[in-house]
């Protein structure tokens, strides 16, 4: 226990040292603030518009942001220590694989939350004091979106952890990260609405709302719907209306979501030989 | 406690197309320095990682400090290991001091113990300053302090002397020595042969994956039956002959590097079996006109030469 957190320690302060830390809580903060004084621009308003679009459009953000920011930061977690030479010493101290890896993950997951803490909740502070609105409210709608984005960002990096502990090298790494976001934020819903156009409704009704647990992104966006209270899903999300959209079961997916890649990666670095 | 720190029986690996090392049973006590010989793809590195469980044998087991390294509670008792992996690297981003400390926490040490290692390498001046910007030289010896900490009963150093100046290399092995003492077994790995000599109780030689000799140096000697090399001033190459009734015949004679092989010349140098040493010295030491007599016994570099080709021609 003492080992993960001396490595999730090191990862921390190197999260701090590099400025990654900074850069994702001021991204957070521009993005929220954004949205909630300028997100209704378009329809002519200025200023704080409503609690429930800031979200949703905070949301449909953080869907694209955060698995991004997730992945840059954590893709080359192990392979970069692989090709300096370092993950070779420390195989050789008396640490286990799985310290390593929680040790990394818990260092790492804490860079994303303590961004998302200062990143949404400053903004939800400044929207309090600046504007007349319920403050209750927004304070808890806020707070149960900071669980929500970090909980995000978990997901993403245990997944970058399966990337950098099967490739050798950097740029792979970086590589099939790209290709992981871009099908689950992109491709995963066009090509479900898709099908689902295509079927014609002869796809169960009941399974339907569950093929989106197959995307985090997807599970984080119905989560965040149904704690803000929007009547209104958009786009692919509409299926979920049909029973997927239990709190507390989808609050379980998604940390299905973060433990089965931590698995994965586990198993794969267990199987993983360093002959250089 | 357990005399032996290393137990190798039959171990053997292969990867798809080379055969990385052959079954090899050998094993290493308590308190010894073994040399480890061998060129590059010798099998050196591979072996040196099979004992530290980085790599599983493919066949054979390994005992290392008494337990298998590949085991699931392995990392446990990995706090006795030292291991120093060749071009050795660290956190370019961050300073000495902090890779050091990170490490030793790691291994279950305080910074004061890293602080203190520090300063034995050298390396107290420059270790608030970023690795990247250390010297070939400072990386090593920061390399040796982590394998230094926490007094480890296994010693493993993949080319330790490499890119150190004199004095540290002798502040090196003054550590080896008292670790050792300590009951630290120690496999050192290393092409600086003439340095290495002193400091090792046994040597190996590798070979393309095989074990070609293992023994202490002077068994090594023994068996390789080398020839010492005699070095004589002040004496013509007849006085030496006449004195040496027989026991030096033509091809033995060595061109002198100074003045050729003329009949006359004072400075001559030739071969012989080393048991007729005690015998030269007899019969030289009693010349009058004898000026400086030198011998030199065959050094690690013969004998590992000598090995090499044997094995080579065997494979002919």
């Amino acid at each position: 226990m003492n080992k993960i957190l001396i490595v999730a320690q090191k990862e921390f302060r190197d999260g701090l040292r590099n400025r990654w830390t900074g850069a994702i809580t001021v991204i957070f903060i521009l993005m929220s603030l954004g949205l909630a004084y300028f997100g209704s621009a378009t329809a002519g308003v200025l200023g704080f518009s409503s609690l429930e679009s800031t979200l949703v459009s905070l949301a449909s953000l953080c869907v694209m942001l955060i698995p991004l920011i997730a992945l840059m930061l954590a893709y080359n977690c192990f392979v970069g220590e692989l090709e300096q030479g370092t993950l070779l010493l420390l195989m050789t101290y008396p640490l286990s694989n799985a310290q390593l890896l929680l040790g990394k993950f818990v260092g790492q997951a804490a860079i994303i939350t303590l961004a998302s803490v200062l990143g949404f909740g400053l903004p939800a502070i400044i929207i309090c004091i600046v504007s007349d609105v319920d403050v209750v409210s927004v304070l808890t709608a806020f707070s149960q979106f900071i669980v929500l984005a970090s909980l995000l960002g978990w997901v993403f990096i245990a997944i970058a952890y399966i990337i950098s502990l099967s490739v050798t090298e950097k740029s792979k790494a970086a590589g099939l990260a790209l290709i992981v976001w871009f099908l689950f934020v992109l491709v995963f819903d066009l090509v479900l609405m898709a099908i689902l156009v295509a079927s014609e409704g002869n796809i169960s009704a009941t399974i339907v709302p569950f093929i989106l647990w197959i995307n985090p992104t997807d599970v984080f966006r119905i989560l965040v719907y149904t704690i803000i209270g929007a009547e209104s899903y958009s786009g692919v999300l509409q299926i979920a209306e049909h029973g997927a959209d239990g709190t507390v079961y989808l609050f379980l997916v998604m940390m299905l979501w973060v433990i089965l890649p931590l698995l994965c990666s586990w198993w794969i670095f267990n199987k993983k030989e360093l002959s250089e | 406690m357990n005399d032996i720190a290393v137990d190798l029986n039959q171990v053997c690996k292969y990867y798809p197309n080379v055969n990385a090392l052959h079954p090899l049973t050998m094993s290493v006590k308590s308190g010894e320095v073994l040399g480890l010989f061998g060129h590059n793809g010798a099998g050196k590195s591979t072996l040196m990682k099979l004992i530290l469980g980085i790599l599983k044998p493919s066949t054979g087991s390994i005992s290392a400090l008494g337990h298998c390294p590949r085991s699931n509670q392995a990392h446990n008792y990995r706090t006795q290991f030292g291991y120093l992996p060749e071009n050795v690297s660290f956190y370019e981003h961050l300073s000495g001091r902090e890779v050091l400390h990170y490490l030793a926490k790691l291994k279950g040490h305080n910074k004061a113990q890293a602080d203190k290692l520090l300063e034995e390498v050298d390396l107290a001046p420059a270790a608030d300053r970023a690795v990247k910007t250390y010297s070939k030289g400072m990386r090593q010896r920061l390399g040796l302090a982590q394998a230094f900490l926490g007094e480890p009963k296994l010693l493993i150093l993949d080319e330790p002397t490499v890119g150190l100046d004199p004095v540290a290399t002798q502040d090196f092995y003054l550590t080896v020595d008292r670790l050792k003492s300590g009951g630290c077994a120690v496999i050192l790995c290393s092409h600086v042969l003439p340095g290495v000599e002193h400091h090792i109780d046994r040597a190996m030689i590798l070979s393309k994956g095989r074990k070609l000799a293992l023994g202490p140096l002077a068994e090594l000697r023994k068996a390789a039956n080398l020839p010492i090399e005699v070095s004589v001033s002040g004496l013509t190459r007849a006085d030496i002959e006449s004195k040496m009734k027989g026991l030096i015949s033509e091809p033995d004679w060595l061109q002198s590097s100074s003045e050729g092989s003329s009949e006359g010349a004072l400075h001559n140098r030739f071969h012989s079996a080393a048991e007729n040493k005690l015998d030269i010295l007899r019969n030289l030491a009693s010349e009058e006109n004898l000026q400086d007599l030198h011998i030199k016994l065959p050094s690690l570099e013969d004998l590992y030469r000598y090995y090499l080709s044997d094995f080579n021609n065997a494979a002919v």
